[in-house]
């Protein structure tokens, strides 16, 4: 029973890596570099889930369809919000300069967003109240809890979303086209830097739902959230070859497996240690990742 | 007898395709050494890929690359540059916030580098080593005409002398073969004939072969003692410039480009 | 004018999206009942702000222009007055100068006779060792090491570890350390600067992480959270500077048949920081003029033409990330002996943060600039009561304004003049 358990952690944690790496990987391919903020995105957008729960019962709301759908669509407006904002005042300026400038920009705004979200709600964990307790019973020894059913689901949901944006949706294929080829989509009449704020929001909104999921999934929210969790989204988007969307999901997901079962192996302790280790494999052995092309250097 | 001494750089049918679409598709020729090789043809040829495929940046699907004895084919950049055989760029790529002496002493850096301790504490060895690049860098400064420069950030130099820069740093690693990727492009008229000029320098006073890749056919056809015209990555002529100047094959495909 | 007041009734509306469920409610937990207490207040001021620097934008943007331009003809008056001196043909080198400094540097700890002023002191010279270490791969070699710290804690924990179980003294661990910790960089830089520069930061950062969950874990070699303690302080050629040393030793005031003061201590720290100081400011500034620092810059200028000139910079950039990691080590030995005590908690990700702020600060590849900024970092670090909240805040803040505003930093490294030996105008090269 332990096995079929860590499956399904191991698609719950996956999920969750999933949704955050498109974010990572979306930007890398458009702009080349390293959100680092990314994970705060995410962070913030746990918050504001919370806020909204407790803002909803304490009118007195009941309903839970009602909690979720408006944690999330808040949660999704404010992290937009968030993630238009950090590009247009720490990334768009600094366009075209040495690739290390904008990274270092990246790591401070992370480090703001982190602190600033800790003045303003102080450095410690807050729970969040169970919103659907209970599970399946499946036999005896094994139970399949109602979240762990519930993220899948609403992880394939915006999955299938994000899928018909950008393979069906006029703006999703200029998204596409500005990935491949910046200066050729530009030609074409495609405004970049309205692109680019684009695939900033889409990013930040699936960092978002992945944020009020894990605050709903684990009980709790708090300042330091996002931070390791970032990077292990980034490596899921390097797993997955870094620019290719599939990629990135696919990514999500192995790393997602690999940590639940090691972590059962090895111990919990170690289980932050494996997707670094993972990390490292990878660059050393595929470094363009499972899905991802193998990049020719212009000259 | 006959010259059996192998040429200098030989291509052997190298092949390379990008995504499915093939750029260089099994060009061979072979470059003697002394000589000044050009390699014409319209934009999208594959010229610069050849180029990238000599150099070591990108490595051929299939094909053998020699050169000086050494098989070079996919072999990385910096390998190929320590058996002389050195490029400049399209797109010059300077050290642009670092002086042109800098860049001139950077080119060569395996001078002096593997001892760091006699550096740190600059050894008479040290010192004598350092001075000996300066010299060197001086020297190709004053060739050139950029020794007013010298303390100069390289960004801060005119378009022309930025390129005539790229070529003095190939120097002073005292190469045995140049590869020059159109380093007439963005040059005025007298630049060019002053380009022209050294081109044939380096070969007569320092023996350099040289490899040329051309746009403008005036240089070509003058300096060059054979061309290699290309095609949609492929060979449509190898022959002395007299003799591509008359051939028909030749004439179609720049007559197609230029409309 | 208008075009701006657009723009900021814009930027407006979107900060009190942002604002209003973020900041503006605080969540207040009072045993299971979660509420969410609303602090309108803070969106006004935030959003207030929000549209002043909207709408001044403009003006805002002069005054940073000017005051860049400022710093920017001092940077060049200094280069310019450089430039003369050394026309004449005397070094770069300016002994008087350096001596006074030296001089004022050495009697400080005297005249203050203060423990925490030294210890002030010995704070911004790790801050410094840091910074110039890390400056090798950021400002020269143009990579972004977000884990320096971790080699900090490599250094310092070699020392702890060998000093703990193996007795090792300061003196041999000293070198170790800078070792170990060098070997550290090797090890993980290996896989990854063979490939694009950015991947070096995210996996810097999680080895940072990482070594951290192992200082906890591995109790019995690290002493796991609660670290190692009672690490021996170092002597200066045998002589002890505790009340009663070792067996077989002699404490110093003994030594010296002085009264016993524990300020003797701080000055023995003191010192020992200078010479660490001014050792890596010396083997830094010698680097950074030969051929391995020269390729270490060419390389943040353009691999591509360094690889077409035969620069293999894969291990170009390895012997900056190593050489950088050297000094952390040394840092990290001196740290250990210094508090005598070295847990995990001293070795999070917000140390590295600090220390690049202040390369950032500086200005990249700058000694100068690197100092000035080590010393207003650590002041406003250890030694600003008021700020204490909103340190980390500023530090983060500094990273992205410096960055938008002058990526070189404040003071810039200019570049260095090499005079023309003149030799040989017509005289043939040896090639």
């Amino acid at each position: 029973m332990q096995l079929l358990e860590q499956i399904l952690n191991g698609i719950t944690l996956g999920s969750i890596y999933a949704l955050i790496a498109i974010g990572y990987t979306m930007v890398y391919g458009v702009i080349g570099m390293i959100n680092f903020a990314h994970g705060e995105v995410y962070m913030v957008g746990a918050f504001v889930g919370l806020i909204v729960m407790t803002i909803l019962s304490s009118i007195g709301a009941s309903l839970v369809p009602v909690y979720l759908i408006a944690m999330l669509l808040i949660a999704i407006l404010v992290s937009s919000v968030l993630g238009w904002s950090i590009e247009r005042v720490a990334y768009r300026p600094l366009r075209g300069k040495h690739r290390l400038i904008p990274l270092i920009s990246a790591i401070g705004m992370s480090f703001f967003l982190q602190n600033f979200m800790q003045l303003s709600q102080g450095p410690r964990p807050f729970a969040v109240k169970q919103l659907i307790p209970g599970s399946f019973t499946v036999s005896e020894s094994f139970s399949i809890s109602y979240m762990q059913i519930l993220i899948p689901v609403v992880t394939l949901v915006f999955m299938v979303l994000f899928t018909y944006f950008i393979s069906k949706t006029k703006l999703g294929v200029a998204c596409r086209a500005t990935e491949q080829d910046r200066r050729m989509a530009n030609l074409l009449g495609i405004n970049t830097d309205t692109i680019i704020s684009v695939i900033f929001v889409i990013g930040a909104s699936l960092a978002a739902v992945a944020g009020v999921l894990v605050s709903l999934y684990y009980g709790t929210v708090r300042d330091t959230m996002g931070f390791i969790i970032g990077i292990k989204a980034f490596t899921a988007a390097v797993l997955g070859g870094i620019g290719s969307i599939p990629g990135a999901m696919l990514g999500g997901f192995v790393l997602g497996f690999t940590e639940s079962f090691a972590s059962a192996y090895i111990g919990g302790d170690y289980k932050d240690i494996v997707s670094f280790v993972l990390l490292l494999l990878i660059l050393l052995v595929l470094p363009s990742g499972l899905l991802g092309k193998a990049e020719i250097e212009k000259v | 007898m006959l010259n059996m001494q192998p040429s200098l750089l030989s291509v052997d049918s190298i092949a390379l395709s990008f995504g499915g679409l093939l750029a260089v598709d099994r060009v061979s020729f072979a470059v003697e050494s002394g000589q000044i090789f050009s390699i014409i043809g319209p934009n999208g040829a594959g010229k610069t890929t050849i180029f990238n495929c000599i150099s070591g940046f990108y490595a051929p699907n299939t094909g053998n690359i020699s050169f000086n004895g050494h098989a070079i084919e996919g072999r990385s950049s910096h390998k190929i540059a320590k058996y002389g055989l050195v490029r400049t760029f399209q797109n010059i790529r300077l050290f642009k916030e670092m002086t042109v002496l800098e860049n001139l002493l950077v080119a060569q850096h395996n001078i002096a580098n593997r001892n760091l301790i006699s550096g740190i504490i600059k050894l008479p060895q040290y010192r004598k080593a350092e001075s000996e690049a300066l010299d060197k860098a001086e020297y190709w400064l004053y060739q050139l005409g950029l020794t007013a420069f010298a303390n100069r950030e390289a960004n801060s130099l005119a378009y022309g002398q930025q390129r005539t820069l790229e070529i003095a740093r190939c120097m002073v690693t005292e190469p045995t073969m140049l590869l020059l990727d159109e380093p007439a492009a963005g040059l005025n008229p007298k630049e060019t004939e002053e380009l022209d000029e050294l081109i044939v320098q380096l070969r007569d006073m320092y023996g350099i072969t040289v490899l040329l890749i051309e746009h403008d056919m005036k240089l070509v056809m003058n300096i060059s003692d054979r061309i290699l015209v290309l095609d949609q990555g492929r060979v449509i002529a190898n022959d002395l410039p007299s003799e591509v100047q008359s051939d028909p094959a030749v004439i179609s495909a720049y007559l197609g480009e230029e409309e | 004018m208008k075009q701006n007041f657009q723009n900021a009734i814009i930027a407006t509306v979107l900060s009190f999206v942002l604002l209003s469920l973020t900041i503006g409610g605080l969540i207040q937990v009072e045993g299971i009942e979660t509420t969410v207490v609303a602090r309108p207040w803070y969106v006004v001021i935030g959003c207030t702000i929000v549209f002043i620097i909207q709408l001044f934008r403009d003006q805002l943007v002069f005054v940073f222009k000017g005051f860049g331009n400022v710093l920017k003809t001092l940077v060049r008056a200094e280069q310019i007055a450089e430039h003369a001196i050394q026309l004449k043909g005397s070094d770069r080198f300016n002994p008087l100068f350096y001596l006074t400094v030296l001089i004022c540097l050495s009697v400080y700890p005297f005249i203050v006779s203060d423990k925490l002023w030294i210890g002030m002191f010995i704070d911004i010279y790790i801050y410094i060792l840091l910074a110039l270490g890390l400056n090798i791969v950021v400002g020269y070699a143009g990579l972004l090491n977000l884990g320096y710290i971790a080699f900090y804690a490599v250094g310092a924990y070699t020392y702890g570890i060998l000093n703990h179980f193996y007795d090792f003294s300061f003196w041999l661990a000293l070198p170790l350390s800078g070792m170990t910790a060098a070997l550290a960089g090797i090890i993980l830089g290996f896989p990854v600067l063979r490939l694009r520069g950015d991947y070096l930061a995210i996996v810097t950062l999680g080895f940072g992480q990482v070594l951290v969950i192992l200082l906890r874990n591995l109790g019995s070699i690290t002493g796991g959270p609660d670290g190692i303690g009672s690490i021996d302080r170092p002597t200066m050629f045998g002589i002890e500077f505790s009340r009663r040393a070792k067996e077989g030793g002699v404490p110093f005031h003994e030594f010296f048949g002085l009264e016993y003061n524990s300020i003797i201590k701080d000055f023995f720290f003191y010192f020992l920081a200078l010479a660490l100081v001014i050792f890596t400011i010396y083997v830094i500034s010698r680097l950074v003029k030969m051929p391995i620092g020269r390729s270490w810059e060419a390389l943040r200028e353009d691999e591509t033409a360094c690889k077409s000139l035969g620069i293999n910079s894969t291990s170009v950039k390895l012997s900056a990330f190593a050489i950088s990691s050297f000094f952390a080590g040394l840092a990290g030995c001196f740290f250990a002996a210094k508090q005598r005590h070295i847990s995990p908690e001293s070795f999070e990700f917000i140390e590295s943060v600090i220390v690049l702020a202040i390369v950032v600060m500086g200005g990249m590849g700058s000694t100068i600039g690197i100092i000035l900024a080590a010393i207003f970092v650590a002041v406003l670090k250890d030694y600003s009561q008021d700020l204490q909240e909103y340190r980390m805040l500023i530090f983060s803040l500094i990273l992205i304004v410096m960055m938008i505003w002058r990526p070189r930093g404040l003071f810039p490294a200019t570049r260095p003049f090499i005079k023309l030996q003149n030799r040989q105008k017509s005289q043939e090269c040896g090639c």
